[in-house]
């Protein structure tokens, strides 16, 4: 009998909601699954939770393992990592990808380790591709491309794991994009029951705090970004000020997130929020490659910097060199004068029209 | 209640390119890298984890035992250790431990763990600026057998060989309570590590491995002979220890570039590019035309 290879997400959810990186993720299995010919399987985990079995497999799934068990209504590393590790063991997937989320990261390693197999974190790509390794003058086919920035962000890695099954990476929230959810999708659900041992149980959570984000970076029209630059809250404050005449958010670098200047669920980047606004304005961002990766598919740039050699200048459509503290208050200025002049003004309804017919 | 119990602590540090200050001599015009113009840091959420564990070391007694796996001159952030509160430390050296990716790395961390003998808590930073995985905490617990605790902010309580953690997370936090032995992987908003120590910097600067005798010979030719240095040395508990793998008991397979599953199939240096571009003086007319432009285009208003 052959076996039916298979390509697993694992599908992380809390409160009965699929959490979107694993969606996005079952439809990029789903994607190099047809070009490999295996099968997307999505391992949930949870309690009382038949029910999204429907939405894995209807956005790429054909098959989804469901273990649910009052012990699993809360993730937790153990009991966990204890169904994902025996069922991997069991079943052996070619490719097992997870989202990047706190407890992705926290999942991933704890079940690569028991797998022995590879693990390569906050991929912003995975393709299919073969792999020659001179050491054994031998081709391998149809790997998994884990493809991620790598050193500071200087260079982009491709990593291939050759002779370990499964593949594993993790991939950010937003990296890929969510595929559209298909009804007349069919699949299985097949019912796994846990093998739990008493040490799974050494760690209990005593109480929960959610914090319910209200930063929604992943899904505003305009982005406007700080980075190392911008060194004064004060100047920081010009780019909320520039984000509310605009109706976008305020994102930052990880420099200007280490700085203090803004949250981390407000970073853009490979480690942070992947974004693709229609305008993203970079002010004192320098532009290291994480940076760039969660930020490179905005339809429209604005780059701002006095170094005229900054990176960030490289994929920017408007090139600024100048202080952030003094363009800023500029581009407020001239989009101020502009609504005025729409509300005050007849005839700036005029450019209006152009604009439409152009 | 404080547990009366004394602690025994592993804290696992690395040090890092300091790839948080990039300067523009590091990337060469033909896409290479000049990796000395990087300076060596103490990778800083592993000093996170070490202000951790003195704080606990404080406050129940024990010992703090600092691991660094990585070349010769690792030894710098040892030394760092010792002047910060740590009370023993281990350099894990070897040209096979060379091109570990995170599972090999964890093998290593495990062997030397393992030889140390007696641990309660391992802990260690949350991630490395240099890859930013935050994988080798947990493959370490994973490879111990022990229960693991990601993104600690803060330790609550220590008693009945359980210990209470708040766990910082992106969507909220979390408290939890677990079995020692238990590693904890701690984030950088966790404390401010304490700055080293004047007095124990003067104390324990003749720290040393023995690869590093003969150039303190140089710097203090008081001591004749390398063999009187190191007799001073053993004398007054300033000797660091360099463990092998040999020394640990790792098998050739299981470490280095040959215990690592993950291989790097190619290295890109992308110049990415805008599709079209233009400069923008800052000055009040230019950015009104760009605005101007901005809104014709509906990009903005």
């Amino acid at each position: 009998m052959t076996e039916q290879k298979s390509i697993w997400v694992s599908i992380e959810q809390a409160d009965g909601r699929i959490a979107d990186v694993s969606l996005e993720l079952t439809g990029k299995a789903r994607d190099l699954a047809d070009q490999l010919g295996y099968e997307v399987v999505g391992l949930l985990c949870g309690h009382d939770v038949e029910e999204l079995a429907a939405e894995v497999i209807r956005h790429g799934a054909d098959r989804v393992l469901l273990a649910d068990h009052p012990e699993l209504a809360h993730y937790r590393t153990l009991p966990y990592a204890r169904v994902a590790i025996a069922e991997a063991r069991r079943r052996r997937p070619e490719i097992f990808l997870v989202g990047g989320t706190p407890n992705g990261r926290d999942f991933a390693p704890r079940v690569a380790s028991a797998l022995r197999c590879g693990l390569t974190a906050d991929c912003t790509d995975l393709q299919i591709g073969d792999y020659y390794l001179r050491r054994e003058d031998r081709t391998y086919t149809n790997l998994l491309y884990q493809i991620r920035p790598a050193f500071g962000g200087n260079l982009v890695a491709t990593i291939v794991n050759p002779n370990t099954r499964p593949q594993m990476a993790t991939v950010r929230e937003g990296v890929m994009r969510m595929p559209a959810a298909d009804a007349s999708r069919t699949g299985v659900v097949e019912r796994v029951t846990p093998a739990f041992e008493p040490g799974d149980f050494a760690l209990e959570v005593l109480s929960r705090q959610v914090r319910y984000s209200t930063v929604r970076l992943k899904d505003a029209a305009v982005i406007v970004s700080g980075g190392a630059g911008i060194s004064d809250p004060a100047e920081f404050e010009l780019l909320r000020d520039l984000a509310n005449l605009l109706g976008g958010e305020v994102g930052g670098s990880r420099a200007a997130v280490d700085a203090g200047m803004i949250g981390r669920e407000s970073q853009v980047g490979q480690t942070g929020t992947t974004v693709r606004p229609r305008l993203y304005i970079a002010a004192g961002i320098s532009g290291a490659i994480q940076h760039r990766a969660g930020m490179d598919q905005s339809s429209k740039i604005i780059a701002i910097n006095t170094d005229p050699n900054a990176p960030m200048f490289q994929i920017a459509h408007y090139r600024i060199v100048g202080d952030a503290a003094e363009v800023l208050p500029l581009i407020i200025k001239a989009l101020r004068e502009r609504s005025t002049d729409r509300a005050d003004a007849p005839g700036a309804a005029v450019g209006e029209d152009e604009g439409a017919a152009g | 209640m404080i547990d009366p119990r004394p602690l025994d602590i592993v804290v696992l540090a690395k040090q890092v390119p300091d790839t948080h200050n990039v300067t523009g001599d590091v990337m060469t015009k033909d896409g290479t890298m000049n990796r000395n113009a990087l300076s060596a840091i103490f990778n800083p959420e592993d000093l996170n984890a070490l202000e951790m564990a003195v704080q606990i070391r404080e406050r129940h007694g024990g010992t703090v035992t600092v691991i660094t796996m990585g070349p010769p001159n690792a030894a710098n952030i040892l030394r760092e250790s010792l002047w910060r509160g740590a009370g023993r430390v281990i350099l894990l050296t070897d040209r096979r431990f060379a091109g570990a990716d995170t599972l090999a790395t964890s093998f290593a961390l495990q062997k030397a763990i393992e030889k140390i003998g007696r641990y309660d808590l391992v802990m260690a930073g949350r991630q490395a600026i240099d890859g930013d995985t935050a994988q080798v905490g947990p493959q370490t617990a994973e490879k111990l057998g022990i229960p693991q605790i990601t993104y600690a902010e803060s330790v609550l309580g220590i008693a009945d060989g359980r210990i209470t953690v708040e766990r910082a997370l992106d969507s909220g936090s979390e408290i939890v309570r677990c079995q020692m032995p238990c590693l904890l992987t701690v984030v950088g908003s966790a404390n401010t590590p304490r700055p080293p120590s004047v007095r124990r910097q003067m104390a324990l600067k003749l720290a040393a491995t023995p690869g590093e005798y003969a150039a303190l010979q140089k710097r203090w030719p008081e001591f004749e002979t390398v063999e009187a240095l190191d007799a001073y040395l053993g004398a007054h508990d300033l000797r660091i220890p360099v463990w092998t793998a040999d020394d640990i008991g790792a098998t050739a397979e299981t470490i280095g570039l040959a215990g690592s599953p993950t291989q790097v199939h190619k290295i890109n240096f992308v110049v990415l590019e805008s599709g079209e571009s233009r400069t923008v003086a800052p000055t009040p007319e230019a950015i009104a035309a760009m605005v101007a432009e901005l809104i014709h285009e509906y990009i903005v208003g």
